[in-house]
């Protein structure tokens, strides 16, 4: 079994109280948990992935832990989820989908129940590349206010051989959202989507 | 408060290896960066005084974010920097006024010492400008094991008149340093530079 070698984390939380608008009594907030991990199958090809999803899903844990501490600790305050990887340029994109299942898997366990599917991209790239992570209502894919996404990025990372596997939570709509659409009071919430 | 702030982001980077050696503990840094208005953006105004007190109000603001998302007490806290960007309607002077004249005495309050120069630099930039905060040990400047720096960005800032203000703080000085110079059991503390 391969291990799991992480090189780094950081983690980033955004506090927005305005965009142009009037300043609200609270902020939205949107954090991000990364970790800069080896990616075990750099430079060749290999058939078999699947081993590697098991490794990973401590690390989803982690993150979505790292996430709901940086947002000060209640999972309750938590309304939007996305996720998303970069592949350095010895990978192959394959590998970035790896993170689909763990990363999912770990905000879940968190969270408690969320139903909606959990948005995500990813890309291969060099040290410095920049993801947009897309964000969506945690139990209504279609809550029209938490269509959001937040950019993410490490400097120096991911080197050739790693991957930078990234989870993102948000604590409400946009914050000057109104384009109508699907509200959060409005969730059924049987099917994920409404 | 004096700077209407739109957000206030967070940072904080966690290394656990380089080129395969364990770092332990690992090494930690944390940024705070606000995005607030520009008073003067489009006009030559000769008097700064506004933005020197809000430097005042962000130095302490920022300073304990900062330290927050590093999750020390600020007595522990080893090295410091700070740095602005300013808009494309401010001028660096800008800058300036918010970073030198009062910023300092209250991050060093929070930080309860801090007798060297805190690093700086400054720049004017678009949206998703990168700054690259200088860093350096807060009780002795020579101390080489803590020369480094910190890159923060915002993808959505600063707008045209707007200013990022970003402080950092770390746990350490570099991961592996090994190029010599004053180390910081050698610190005699007295004059901000030994």
């Amino acid at each position: 079994m391969v291990e799991l070698r992480v090189r780094k984390y950081q983690t980033s939380v955004e506090e927005i109280w305005h965009e142009g608008g009037p300043t609200g009594e609270r902020p939205l907030r949107r954090a991000c948990a990364l970790a800069v991990i080896t990616n075990p199958f750099a430079g060749s090809y290999h058939a078999d992935l699947l081993p590697f999803m098991e490794v990973l899903k401590p690390l989803g844990l982690d993150l979505a832990r790292r996430l709901i501490a940086a947002l000060g600790g209640d999972a309750k305050v938590v309304e939007g989820y996305g996720k998303g990887a970069i592949v350095g340029e010895a990978g192959e994109i394959e590998h970035g989908a790896l993170w689909h299942a763990p990363g999912g898997y770990g905000m879940r366990e968190l969270l408690g129940g969320a139903k909606a599917i959990v948005p995500s991209t990813k890309k291969l790239g060099g040290p410095g590349t920049r993801l947009d992570v897309p964000l969506t209502h945690i139990n209504a894919s279609y809550v029209r206010s938490h269509f959001d996404s937040m950019e993410v990025g490490i400097a120096d990372a991911p080197r050739s051989s790693e991957l930078l596997l990234a989870l993102v939570m948000s604590t409400g709509p946009r914050i000057h959202a109104r384009v109508g659409g699907l509200r959060a009071d409005e969730i059924k919430g049987e099917d994920g989507l409404r | 408060m004096k700077s209407r702030i739109r957000k206030i982001v967070t940072f904080l980077e966690e290394t656990l290896s380089e080129q395969g050696q364990p770092v332990d503990p690992p090494a930690r840094r944390a940024a705070a960066v606000a995005v607030i208005e520009n008073p003067y953006a489009g006009v030559y105004q000769q008097d700064l005084s506004i933005l020197v007190d809000i430097g005042e109000e962000l130095g302490q603001l920022l300073a304990e974010r900062a330290v927050a998302a590093l999750g020390i007490a600020g007595q522990q806290v080893e090295s410091y920097g700070k740095a602005a960007a300013v808009g494309e309607a401010g001028e660096l002077e800008h800058a300036a006024a918010i970073l030198h004249p009062k910023l300092g005495t209250p991050f060093r309050k929070v930080l309860g010492k801090g007798a060297a120069l805190i690093p700086s630099s400054k720049k004017r930039g678009g949206l998703g400008v990168v700054l690259d905060i200088p860093l350096g040990h807060k009780d002795a400047a020579y101390v080489r094991s803590h020369f480094d720096g910190m890159e923060v960005r915002i993808n959505d800032a600063p707008r045209a008149k707007e200013i990022m203000v970003a402080l950092a703080v770390t746990s350490c000085g570099r991961p592996l340093p090994r190029v010599g110079g004053l180390t910081k059991d050698q610190i005699q503390g007295l004059d901000g530079l030994r």
